[in-house]
């Protein structure tokens, strides 16, 4: 069941998972069309995927918070691509989402407004091609609202109820969905957290189990550490008159 | 945090900072008051230890360029070697000079100005730098060359971070045909035959002895000499058809789990191991992977746990050719009477260092591992007059405990270098424990 390297457009190509999933795909022969928000970034990006892996690559400027441009921007790709991933995300401080509403606004837009919307837009032209995969990273923080990260969860509750709405829409179109529970990942948006060890990947990790879920195995929803869809199990079958009262 | 170097000895407590992008990095040097980048922690004492903060440079792991025709590949300075050679060895490319482990940084190297086994013929790993750009404590950032600042060039090569943070470097890979080395061992009944014997073999790629420190009398410093060369493609089909061109790159080795109890690399069990090895060595021709001929250690992930949670000291010292014959016996008596075990010993022959303070010069080096003892500190200090009266010098990527007085003899460019300090607003402001140490 393998695929024939395409082209992939990861969305967030300056996130540690998303540059290590750049490079998996790379690797595998594919063109990848990195997207930045600051773009001094993304070329540091681009250029350490030419050169350590002599595949095809390219950088677009893209905001998530700027659903006017999602147009235009997929309008200026000279091909669809074949897979989009989309690993934009924030992880904000509870305290202040819950005190201050801009920040939790912007919260609630970066890890479910933005990348729904555009993901959405990317579906539609995937379907009237008749084929593509859709991989929206979003989090085990969405299985349950929990009192101490609920602003960061429902948002990627959001986006795990968006992703599984899509598949059931376009299965039968050929465009297939996927959506990624990495756990804990040590990367930039976790620097400085103490995590367990067992719980927590690396994210070239979740850049191979990425890569095997749309490209080889073809999953529909993947937990990267097999140990989270225990922990979820437990989390999901707990009554809510004990699940409120619990501290985590 | 508590910081050390390879060897866990000494300690210090030092605030660990980790900049993402160069941005990030000019906007902490302007508000830290003193400060040394430090690359993988390879150096075995207290040179990537900060005086106040240590700037923690391996988020800077980005390559930038590569030109296959020239061979000149431009990273920032935080990539690992071990990912360079992943990258580059199936492309038939190999970087000019490597020392004897892959997880060092490539500003580390340059700030070492670290030698491989081929020094005596293609010199240092400065040598084979084209440009860097080099960011100074007011984060502004300079280019420099050959030919673009280049006294400040040859201040940053061997520099040991003191000259400014080196964020990016163009260097020069060679080209090879395969992954594979012909190994050729040569047995050497004492410390001088093995002197000689590298010495004799200048012409060979890459030389290096092993030698054992605890054999006494007429065998004092019996070596194995290991002569390598890159294998061409036309002879490794010949000689080990079906084998791949480039074997394994990836990987990491086992993992020593726990710190080993300070006992059990002693002075019975090294002698074992040691007459083992020299009984076992096979004088013919092998072909051996790049791995084993460069990165022996590599295999076995932590290995300095195994001197136990004390830490050891290494030891590495340069003699010129005209007084080594005379000096090294000495030194190797000291040694064998002290009863200090050293597991490793490792001896090269270098040529002319490339920057102002670099290690090499021409003559002979030696490397030894101790264990930290109570014993071993004053057994270090008499090799130091050894070695400072033979006109050589001490290695400060793998020092740990030497004298200023030590230092400045060793390094007569000393006050260029302070002068170089000065102009560019480092004096005060960037500093390692090892700085301090040897009041630099
Ligand atoms: C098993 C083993 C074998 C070795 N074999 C050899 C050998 O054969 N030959 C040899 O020459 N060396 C050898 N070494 C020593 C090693 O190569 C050097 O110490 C090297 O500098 C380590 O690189 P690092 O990235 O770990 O740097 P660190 O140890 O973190 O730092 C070393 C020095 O470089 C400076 N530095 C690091 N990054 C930067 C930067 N970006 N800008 C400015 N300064 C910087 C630090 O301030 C410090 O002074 C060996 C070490 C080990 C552990
Ligand atoms: N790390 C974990 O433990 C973990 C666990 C579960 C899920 N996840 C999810 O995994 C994904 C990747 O996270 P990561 O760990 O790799 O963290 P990261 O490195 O912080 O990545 C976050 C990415 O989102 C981008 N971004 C934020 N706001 C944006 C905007 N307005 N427009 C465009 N891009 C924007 C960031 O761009 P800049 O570089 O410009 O800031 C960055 O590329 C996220 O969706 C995260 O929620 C992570």
């Amino acid at each position: 069941m393998t695929t024939q390297p395409g082209t992939a457009l990861i969305i967030g190509g300056t996130s540690d998972i998303g540059r290590s999933t750049a490079l998996v795909y790379a690797e595998h022969g594919w063109k990848v069309i990195l997207t930045a928000r600051n773009d001094e970034e993304g070329l540091r990006e681009v250029n350490h995927l030419l050169t350590a892996s002599q595949a095809k690559a390219e950088l677009c400027h893209l905001d998530i918070l700027d659903t006017e441009s999602f147009g235009p921007f997929i309008n200026s790709l000279d091909t669809l691509p074949n897979t989009v991933v989309c690993v934009v995300g924030m992880l904000p401080t509870q305290s202040r989402a819950v005190a201050d509403t801009a920040y939790a606004s912007l919260s609630l837009r970066t890890n479910f407004e933005g990348p729904a919307i555009l993901l959405g837009m990317l579906a539609d032209r995937f379907e009237k091609r008749g084929t593509g995969t859709i991989v929206g990273v979003s989090s085990v923080a969405g299985n349950r609202g929990r009192a101490s990260n609920y602003v960061y969860g429902s948002a990627k509750a959001g986006l795990t109820a968006f992703l599984s709405g899509l598949r059931g829409r376009l299965w039968h179109s050929g465009v297939r969905v996927v959506t990624v529970m990495p756990g804990f990942v040590r990367t930039r948006m976790t620097d400085g957290m103490k995590l367990s060890p067992f719980l927590t990947a690396e994210p070239d990790e979740v850049a191979e189990a990425i890569y095997e879920a749309a490209e080889l195995r073809h999953r529909d929803i993947i937990y990267v550490r097999r140990s989270w869809r225990l922990v979820m199990g437990v989390i999901a079958a707990m009554p809510e008159g004990v699940f409120k009262r619990v501290k985590f | 945090m508590e910081l050390s170097g390879w060897g866990r000895y000494p300690r210090h407590s030092s605030n660990v900072v980790s900049p993402g992008s160069p941005r990030e990095l000019a906007m902490l040097q302007r508000h830290i008051p003193t400060y040394v980048a430090r690359g993988n922690g390879r150096s075995y004492g207290d040179a990537g230890i900060g005086a106040g903060v240590t700037l923690d440079m391996r988020r800077f792991d980005r390559m930038k360029g590569f030109d296959e025709t020239s061979g000149l590949l431009t990273v920032e300075a935080g990539v690992l070697l071990a990912d360079l050679i992943d990258r580059f060895l199936p492309r038939g490319f190999f970087p000019a000079v490597v020392p004897g482990t892959r997880f060092v940084t490539i500003g580390g190297m340059i700030a070492a100005d670290v030698h491989g086994k081929n020094h005596h013929w293609v010199g240092g790993f400065g040598d084979h730098v084209e440009a860097l750009k080099l960011m100074f404590p007011s984060g502004q950032t300079v280019r420099c060359s050959r030919d673009e600042n280049s006294d400040l060039f040859k201040a940053t090569i061997g520099g040991m971070g003191l000259t400014g943070t080196i964020v990016e470097a163009t260097i020069r890979l060679i080209k090879v045909e395969t992954g594979w080395m012909g190994q050729n061992t040569v047995r050497a009944e004492n410390i001088l035959s093995a002197v000689q014997l590298l010495t004799a073999n200048e012409g060979a790629s890459y030389a290096v002895a092993w030698v054992d420190c605890l054999s006494k009398g007429n065998a004092l410093g019996r070596s194995l000499v290991y002569l390598g060369e890159h294998v061409s493609l036309d002879a490794l089909q010949e000689r080990k058809p079906g084998a791949p061109i480039y074997p394994n790159t990836r990987g990491r080795g086992i993992a020593v789990p726990l710190d080993a109890p300070g006992f059990l690399l002693n002075r019975h069990s090294i002698r074992a191991f040691n007459a083992l090895r020299y009984a076992r060595a096979r004088t013919k021709d092998e072909l051996v992977t790049w791995q084993s001929y460069f990165f022996p250690l590599d295999g076995l992930d932590q290995w300095n746990r195994l001197y136990g949670r004390r830490g050891f000291l290494q030891y590495q010292f340069v003699l010129p050719h005209q007084t080594a014959s005379r000096v090294l016996p000495e030194i190797m008596g000291e040694i064998a009477t002290s009863g200090n075990p050293s597991f490793l010993a490792v001896l090269k022959t270098l040529g002319k260092g490339g920057g102002q303070l670099s290690f090499p010069m021409p003559g002979v080096t030696l490397a030894l591992d101790f264990p930290i003892s109570d014993s071993i500190f004053s057994l270090l200090d008499r090799l130091d007059r050894l070695v400072v009266e033979g006109g050589g010098r001490l290695y400060l990527a793998k020092d740990a405990r030497q004298r200023p007085e030590t230092f400045e003899a060793g390094y007569p460019n000393l006050s260029i270098f302070r002068q170089q300090r000065r102009a560019i607003g480092a004096e005060g402001r960037l500093a390692s424990m090892l700085s301090k140490r040897i009041a630099v």
